[in-house]
C-alpha cells in the first residue's frame, strides 16, 4: 500500500468518528494550548521587564553602598554611609576612570508634601540635571539645572499622583508645596508612568541631589551613583575601573570585604531573565502534565478502536493488507489526531496569548508586546506527534499482530 | 491442472492443556476451474478447512500446495500478496465496511495491490457491474439489502481478478430468493469466467450447484462425489 493510500484509509478512519475524534484531540489541544500560552507570556513578560531595564541604556552602571544586596528585599544599602562626596570627586577624575561619560550621585527618601490642606506621602528622589536624559523624563514645565543643583535650589518636580492629590485639578507649575517645613517652587510635572513599569515616578517629588541632602534628609552620603560609559563595550572596564577606585579609597584589600556593589544594566537584565525563564519552564512543566493526560486519552481511544474494529482488520488482512498495512495504518491515524490537536493547540494558544497581551497592554497601562512563540510552536507539534507515536504505536502494534482469521473470526 | 493439492493435512487447537483436533487426514485435490462444495454440520471443521485452504490459518501439519507453491515455506507478508492476487472470499456476514460506497469496498483489495491508481475506477466499475449492482454503486453498505451486500461483497472478491474464490456460507444470512440471486452469480462466475469455486454450506439444495461435494463428519473427509444432477440457474434473478 502506499502511503497516499495509507494516509486517505487514516483519515478515513477518522472522519467516519469525527465526534470522537474531536472528544479525544480535545487533550491534546488543551495541553499544547497551555504550553503556547505560557511560552508566549513568558516571553511577553521578559520583554516588558528587559525592555525597562534597557531603556534606562545599557550603558548604565549603579553604584551601591553597602555590601552586595543578598536579593530584591535587602535594603540594607539605605543604612549604609560608605558613598560620599569624596568617592564623586575620585570617580570624575579621569585618570582614574576614563571612559567615564556622566555621573550623577542620587539620594532616597521618604516624607510628607503639603499644599493648603491637602498632604500626600512622598518618595523623596534626589539627583542631578542629568535624571531627565537618565530615565527618559519628560516633564510639563522644566526640569532642574546643573545650577540649580549647585546651588541648592529650592525646586521640585512633582510625580502625577503628587500632583493630583495636592493640587486636583490646579496646574501645580509655579506654585509651593510644603515638605519638611521648607517651601520648593513647582517647576514640573511628570506624565503618569503606570503601575506596570519599573520605575514609577507617580508617587515621587524630584529635587537636586544637594537640596535633598542638606534640606529634607539631613545626610552627607549617596544612596547610589549612577554611571554612564561612553559606550556599550566600555561598561565592563568601566566597572573594573570604579571598583578599582573606590577599593583603594576606601583602603580595601579583599574584594570580598567591599563596602559597595557595582551592577551594570546588564547583570540585573541577566538576574532579571533568569528569574523570568525559571517561571515559564515551571509553568510549562505544569501544562506538559496535561499534555501527558491528553497522551494516554489518546491511546485510550485508540485501543477501544482497535478492539471495535477487529473484524475490519480481519477483513483487510484477508484482502491482502500486510501486518505493516494495518501498523501504518492505525499509527497514522494516531499521529493524524495529535499533530492536528498541536496545530490546534497552537492556534488556539496563540490568539488567546493575543488577546491577553491586549487585554494587559489596555488593562495595566504597560507596552506589553504579543511574541509568537516559535519554540513553543515548535515544541508542541514535535511533542504531539511524538505522543501520537508512542501511545499511537502500541494499539497500533497490537492491530497489526493479530492472525487475519482471530480477527475475522472476532465477536 | 491442479490449483489445490492436500496431502494429511490437520489442524489442532491448543486450549489450556487440551489439545483439540479440527481435522486431520485431510486428502484431496481441485483443479483449475472446479467447483466443489464441502459440506458438513456445524463443528464437523468445514471453516476451519476453508481458512486454511485460503492461506488465512496454518495447518498444524501435512503438505498443502496452492497453485503448485508449497504453502509452509512463505511468510506472512507472501501469504498476503498471494491472498491479494490470487484469492477472493465471499463470507456469510459479508464483511463490507460501514459508511462507505459499495464503490469504495470493492476498491478495498486495490489498495493493497500492485495495480496502479488510473485502473482502479474501471476495474471497481466493471466488477459492480458484473453482480448487477450498476444502480447502487455510490450508496453506502448500510443502504442495501442483505442480497445486494453479498453481492457487492463478491464483486469485491471478483475486482483483482483471482483464479479462486472462496464462498463461506454466502446464502446462510440472506432469504431463499436472494440466496439463489448469489448463486445464480456465483455459478457463473465458474461457468463463464472459469473461475475455481469453493463453496462452504450446509443445505444440500446449494451444494448442489457444485460438480462436487466434500462431505466432513468429526473433522474428517466422509465421502467425496460427483453431483449427478448439477442445479443450473439462470442469470434472471440479476436485476
Amino acid at each position: 500500500m502506499t502511503y497516499k493510500h495509507t494516509s486517505k484509509t487514516a483519515i478515513k478512519g477518522l472522519t467516519t468518528n469525527s465526534s470522537r475524534s474531536f472528544l479525544t484531540i480535545l487533550g491534546i489541544v488543551i495541553g499544547i494550548t497551555a504550553i503556547m500560552l505560557v511560552i508566549s507570556l513568558g516571553a511577553g513578560a521578559q520583554d516588558l521587564i528587559l525592555g525597562q531595564v534597557q531603556g534606562l541604556g545599557t550603558n548604565t552602571i549603579a553604584i551601591i553602598p553597602g555590601r552586595e544586596p543578598t536579593g530584591p528585599s535587602d535594603m540594607s544599602f539605605l543604612y549604609s554611609d560608605s558613598l560620599k562626596e569624596r568617592d564623586l570627586i575620585a570617580l570624575k577624575n579621569r585618570s582614574n576612570v576614563p571612559s567615564l561619560k556622566s555621573i550623577m550621585p542620587t539620594v532616597f527618601g521618604a516624607g510628607t508634601a503639603s499644599y493648603g490642606s491637602n498632604a500626600y506621602q512622598i518618595s523623596i528622589f534626589g539627583g542631578t540635571e542629568l535624571m531627565s536624559e537618565i530615565f527618559d523624563l519628560k516633564p510639563i514645565g522644566e526640569f532642574f539645572s546643573a545650577e540649580d543643583v549647585s546651588s541648592r535650589s529650592d525646586v521640585a518636580v512633582l510625580g502625577s499622583k503628587v500632583a493630583e492629590n495636592l493640587f486636583d485639578s490646579d496646574d501645580p507649575v509655579g506654585k509651593k508645596v510644603k515638605i519638611k517645613n521648607r517651601n520648593f517652587k513647582v517647576i514640573g510635572v511628570l506624565p503618569e508612568t503606570g503601575g506596570g513599569s519599573l520605575f514609577n515616578f507617580d508617587d515621587m517629588v524630584l529635587v537636586p541631589y544637594t537640596t535633598a541632602q542638606n534640606y529634607i534628609l539631613g545626610q552627607k552620603h549617596f544612596s547610589r551613583i549612577i554611571i554612564q560609559a561612553e559606550n556599550d563595550s566600555l561598561v565592563p572596564s568601566t566597572a573594573n575601573d570604579i571598583e578599582i577606585t573606590l577599593r583603594e579609597l576606601h583602603g580595601i584589600t579583599d574584594p570580598s570585604k567591599d563596602d559597595f556593589a557595582v551592577q551594570t544594566q546588564q547583570d540585573l537584565a541577566d538576574r532579571l531573565a533568569t528569574i523570568t525563564n525559571a517561571l515559564t519552564y515551571f509553568l510549562v512543566a505544569v501544562a506538559s502534565i496535561a499534555l501527558f493526560v491528553g497522551g494516554v486519552g489518546i491511546m485510550n481511544i485508540m485501543l477501544v478502536s482497535v478492539t471495535e474494529r477487529t473484524r475490519e482488520i480481519g477483513l483487510r488482512k484477508a484482502l491482502g493488507a500486510t501486518d505493516r498495512d494495518i501498523l501504518s495504518q492505525f499509527l497514522l491515524e494516531a499521529v493524524l489526531l495529535t499533530a492536528v490537536g498541536g496545530i490546534i493547540g497552537i492556534i488556539l494558544g496563540s490568539v488567546l496569548a493575543f488577546l491577553i497581551s491586549i487585554g494587559l497592554s489596555k488593562g495595566l497601562g504597560v507596552n506589553w508586546s504579543f511574541v509568537f512563540p516559535w519554540f513553543g510552536a515548535f515544541l508542541g507539534l514535535s511533542v504531539s506527534a511524538l505522543i501520537g507515536l508512542i501511545f499511537g504505536g502500541y494499539p497500533a502494534k497490537q492491530a497489526a499482530s493479530k492472525s487475519p482469521i482471530e480477527a475475522l473470526r472476532y465477536e | 491442472m491442479n490449483i489445490i493439492e492436500v496431502k494429511n493435512l490437520k489442524k489442532t487447537y491448543h486450549d489450556g492443556k487440551t489439545d483439540t483436533v479440527a481435522l486431520q487426514n485431510i486428502n484431496f485435490s481441485v483443479r483449475q476451474g472446479e467447483f466443489l462444495a464441502i459440506m458438513g454440520p456445524s463443528g464437523s471443521g468445514k471453516s476451519t478447512l476453508l481458512h486454511l485452504l485460503g492461506l488465512l490459518d496454518e495447518p498444524s501439519s501435512g503438505h498443502y500446495l496452492f497453485n503448485n507453491k508449497n504453502i509452509s515455506s512463505y511468510s506472512r507478508d507472501e501469504l498476503a500478496d498471494i491472498r491479494n492476487r490470487e484469492i477472493g472470499f465471499v463470507f456469510q456476514m459479508f464483511n463490507l465496511l460501514p459508511r462507505t460506497t459499495v464503490l469504495d469496498n470493492v476498491k478495498l483489495p486495490l489498495n493493497y495491490s500492485k495495480i496502479s491508481e488510473d485502473k482502479w475506477d474501471s476495474l471497481a466499475k466493471k466488477a459492480v457491474e458484473d453482480v448487477g449492482l450498476s444502480h447502487r454503486m455510490h450508496h453506502t453498505s448500510a443502504e442495501l439489502s442483505g442480497g445486494e451486500k453479498q453481492r457487492a461483497a463478491i464483486a469485491r472478491a471478483l475486482v483483482t481478478d483471482p483464479d479462486i474464490i472462496f464462498a463461506d456460507e454466502p446464502t446462510g444470512n440472506l432469504d431463499s430468493k436472494s440466496g439463489k440471486n448469489v448463486m445464480s452469480i456465483i455459478q457463473r462466475l465458474n461457468m463463464e469466467h472459469g473461475k475455481t469455486v469453493i463453496l462452504i454450506t450446509h443445505e444440500s439444495s446449494t451444494a448442489e450447484h457444485a460438480e462436487r461435494i466434500i462431505r466432513l463428519i468429526d473433522g474428517e473427509i466422509e465421502s467425496d462425489t460427483k453431483v449427478k444432477n448439477r442445479l443450473t440457474l439462470s442469470d434472471e434473478f440479476v436485476k
